[in-house]
């Protein structure tokens, strides 16, 4: 065979090899090779002993809690229990706590928290409270930010899915919840779902919110059935207003992924607020039957009891003239973000391919000029081009939401390209885009959707996570990024886990809250019903089939911790005081065999759990919170006899737990109960205190 | 004997005939999609008789994702193709091996020509299936982007919203192709030069470098 022929078959036959050489190598991912360049592990190193710049609250979404990060390290400091029972402190678990779960529905055990909202002077954060909502039983939380804990709580009726919520006022005075979900809110509710045109309506809900404990709902607008989705209020020019997004004008009842995604445009409910005010004061706005629970936790008892409030005040835009207009905005929007200066109106239409911008001006112009294109259910709608101050064209796929920077840049997320596109307010135009991994949701600027935002740092919120960590399963965490936008470029500095979904953040300078953290209670202001201050009030008392033992809870013991008299078929409430008045001294308390959870006690806090015993025998209780040196020690013993045993009800301290207060006290064979003989039985009758709820 | 096909086409012939045993073994074509959300890849690979996917579940994830802008579903049940390439690709391999036995020059030209009309008709086949998927999307699709299409490249590479799709032969392809090229090889030897002694060749070469080395 001649050479040049040889060649030609080498080179078929490499080909060949080749292909499956080359098929090989094609493929793979993108994102492990996006690192993080030049000092970007400087930037979010927070050495030993020092703290973060930011306290950043990311909503724990399906978990129902929220959770806090300090930024820029991106570390997570704690969870936060509001909608969901927390096994690890025993938040809806214990006695004290259970009361905050209560709603119209029952006690409902979980949530799914969507929005952190920290409340607001002048448009600016105060750091006074943090708000979140709970989209499946619409709930709002408010959260003290001197104790990092869920104080109030109140359920918005005539509502189903409360997803734009718990946005608020600049002023402070309201927060807002929002129907995602269209349902029945006529006397008839027991509809066919095919009448949804007719039947099917929305709500928008004003919370009254500027004083802690005194959460209520001043008043609710009701709307066409479209899906409210997300909301922000007016600042500046725009105060006073409210805007929410809504989609699904199709009124689609079914497959609403393709029939609600129809209409080139949607809407965003502009809300007059003064005007709607004025409307409810003037008698328009129907008082109807609306029971909705308010859970509030006592400050001195620290017990949570629950009103049930019977109406709310619901108001027809139809009776009121001027309270709302609809803007047409592309398509099927989601977020609607307001700009510092509140003259613009950013929309995130989730299958538009532009971001739409409204303005302020052309939009009270437009009122003033009754520019009006038609109206749903006596609602006007304002003309598309008489509204919108400009569109950015090409930004992106799936844009979500937008927040400022405040040295007039906007900053929008893209969910199915996957990136955060950073443009220009007044020109539209793209000057930077990062890729994000993967998919982003909700974006946070600290401060990015006030008057002034802090900058600096954005937080890419990711759901999907895939290979950005160890994978751990099918179930993984999911993904943040922080990126740097103090300059022209974006720069990606870090990523870091998230739990639960954070859907959306806010972040607040630490030093806004770090110095009033309280860091433990004062036993003295403990006006729980059940307090034992000291071992001397400690003991055990019967009601009916009900035993309350009152116990302290001190390194390192409880007492008392020998306890008996119980009956097979009691009910026993262990009433246990952390009695400890220093910083980061938590006592736990488990009892085997509990169907709840442990208690965690602060310093100075009372908690109750309530334990029903299952057979005779006698168990063990312990502190579940590593407290100290002998934390092992710290343990006690209940018995449980059989019914008609002639066991006294005896509370006794054990001669472990005797010598030890006898050292810690200095008097010898001092404390409660010096033997057995001197047992402490409380009296039969129940203090006129009464007791925790049940 | 000029009808008759060398030896050495012969067994070209052959060997590209057998290579096509790859088309059973290994897929044709395989289309790649490249997104940031898919560090893993997905995509898919197109055998002679079914398409599926590069990871087991890409092709429903990809179909999956082809109803958001209303494309309709992959389905290679509904691929009438699928059913009648392996008796095409049957036929050429064995009608190959026969042309190679029979050792005519017309039959290996005849084979030649089949192959290369039925390569043709394949890649203008595949081509109509890419561009029916690409145009023919519901009207009623959830993202509508004016002016757009989702038309695959046939080979090569392109952006597709937020997808860039690589398309290309894979070894099952790559080695249909040297099976052409062989018998195309075999034919070129076929005309290039008659069929010529082994051994008179061996002498003409023998002839040619005596000089040489005699000088």
């Amino acid at each position: 065979m001649r050479a040049p022929t040889k060649k030609l078959i080498l080179a078929t036959v490499s080909l060949a090899v080749g292909g499956v050489l080359l098929h090989s190598c094609r493929g793979g991912g993108t994102g492990a090779t996006n690192l993080a360049a030049g000092d970007a592990a400087t930037r979010v190193y927070v050495p030993p002993g020092q703290h973060d710049e930011l306290y950043s609250f990311m909503s724990g979404g399906f978990s129902g809690q929220m959770t806090v990060y300090g930024i820029p390290s991106g570390r997570l400091l704690k969870t936060i229990p509001v909608f969901s029972q927390s096994p690890e402190n025993g938040y809806g678990y214990n006695e004290e706590t259970k009361a905050m779960l209560q709603t119209t529905h029952g006690f409902i055990p979980w949530d799914d928290s969507h929005h952190p909202e920290l409340s607001q002077t002048d448009g600016a954060i105060n750091g006074n409270w943090l708000f979140i909502n709970a989209v499946n039983t619409p709930r709002i939380a408010r959260l003290d930010l001197t104790r990092f804990e869920t104080d109030e709580i109140i359920e918005i009726p005539n509502s189903a899915g409360g997803h734009a919520s718990p946005f608020t006022t600049p002023d402070g005075k309201y927060v807002v919840s929002a129907t995602r979900f269209s349902v029945p809110l006529g006397a008839e509710r027991d509809v066919p779902i095919d009448t949804y045109a007719e039947n099917f309506k929305g709500t928008l809900t004003f919370v009254k919110a500027d004083e802690p404990g005194k959460m209520a709902i001043a008043f609710q607008i009701l709307m066409p059935g479209f899906n409210y989705d997300l909301g922000r209020a007016g600042k500046g020019p725009s105060e006073g207003w409210f805007f929410f997004t809504s989609y699904n004008s199709e009124l689609a009842y079914t497959k609403l992924e393709v029939n609600a995604s129809q209409n080139d445009k949607d809407f965003i409910a502009a809300v007059d607020i003064r005007r709607a005010e004025a409307c409810v004061a003037e008698g328009k706005a129907q008082t109807i039957s609306a029971p909705h629970y308010h859970n509030v936790v006592d400050e001195t008892t620290r017990i949570a009891s629950s009103t049930v409030e019977p109406s709310v005040k619901l108001l027809d835009p139809a009776a009121c003239p001027g309270s709302v207009y609809y803007l047409p905005t592309p398509k099927s929007p989601h977020g609607v973000d307001v700009d510092p200066t509140g003259e613009y109106i950013v929309a995130g239409g989730k299958l538009a391919t532009v971001i739409p911008v409204h303005s302020t001006t052309k939009l009270l112009a437009a009122i003033a000029g009754k520019k009006f294109d038609g109206e749903v259910s006596g609602i006007p709608i304002i003309r598309y081009e008489d509204v919108i101050a400009g569109e950015v064209q090409k930004p992106g796929l799936g844009p979500l939401h937008t927040e400022f920077d405040g040295k007039g840049f906007a900053y929008t997320s893209m969910f199915i390209s996957s990136e955060v596109v950073k443009w220009k307010l007044g020109t539209w135009e793209v000057v930077d885009r990062i890729p994000v991994y993967y998919s982003v949701g909700h974006l946070m600027i600290p401060g990015g959707s006030t008057k002034s935002p802090y900058g600096k740092y954005l937080v890419s919120l990711n759901k999907i996570t895939k290979d950005r960590y160890l994978p751990t399963g099918p179930e993984m965490a999911q993904s943040a990024q922080l990126i740097d936008i103090s300059g022209d470029k974006m720069r990606l500095l870090l990523d870091f886990p998230t739990m639960g979904e954070p859907h959306y953040a806010q972040a607040l300078p630490a030093e806004m809250l770090k110095d009033k953290q309280v860091k433990f209670l004062n036993l003295a202001e403990n006006a729980n019903p059940w307090v034992a201050r000291s071992a001397t009030e400690g003991g055990i008392s019967r009601q009916g089939k009900a035993v309350h033992v009152k116990m302290i809870a001190v390194r390192s013991h409880f007492a008392p911790d020998n306890l008996e008299g119980v009956f097979l078929g009691d009910t026993v409430y262990f009433h246990v005081t952390n009695i400890e008045q220093d910083w980061d001294i938590l006592h736990g308390f488990a009892v085997m065999g509990a169907e709840n959870s442990e208690l965690i006690m602060v310093p100075g806090e009372t908690r109750t759990l309530k334990w029903i015993p299952k057979a005779i025998g006698v168990y063990p209780f312990y502190c579940t919170d590593f407290c100290s040196a002998l934390h092992q020690e710290m343990s006690g013993y209940i018995r449980v006899s059989a019914p008609g045993t002639s066991v006294a009800l005896s509370a006794k301290t054990s001669r472990k737990a005797r010598t030890q207060l006898a050292r810690s006290a200095g008097i010898p064979g001092g404390g409660v109960g010096a033997g057995p003989s001197a047992a402490r039985a409380m009296p039969a009758a129940v203090p006129a205190t009464g007791g925790p709820r049940q | 004997m000029s009808s008759r096909l060398p030896f050495r086409s012969r067994v070209l012939t052959a060997l590209g005939a057998a290579l096509l045993v790859g088309v059973f073994i290994f897929p044709i074509w395989r289309i790649d999609l490249e997104a940031p959300q898919y560090p893993e890849g997905i995509g898919m690979l197109i055998h002679v008789n079914a398409v599926g996917g590069v990871k087991p579940n890409d092709l429903n994830n990809i179909n999956g994702l082809n109803h958001y802008i209303g494309m309709k579903a992959i389905e290679p049940e509904s691929i009438p193709e699928l059913t009648y390439m392996p008796w095409i690709v049957g036929t050429l391999l064995v009608s190959g091996l026969l042309v190679a036995l029979w050792g005519r020059r017309a039959a290996l030209v005849g084979w030649v020509s089949l192959f290369m009309v039925v390569g043709v008709l394949g890649i203008v086949d595949f081509w109509l299936w890419g561009y029916d998927y690409g145009h023919n999307l519901d009207p009623q699709a959830i993202i509508k982007i004016p002016d757009m299409v989702y038309q695959p490249p046939l080979i090569g590479s392109k952006q597709l919203l937020n997808f860039t799709a690589h398309s290309w032969p894979d070894i099952g392809g790559m080695m249909a192709a040297a099976s052409f090229l062989l018998g195309a090889i075999a034919l070129y030897l076929a005309y290039r030069k008659p069929a010529e002694p082994r051994p008179a060749r061996a002498a003409a070469a023998e002839r040619a470098l005596r000089p040489q080395v005699a000088g």
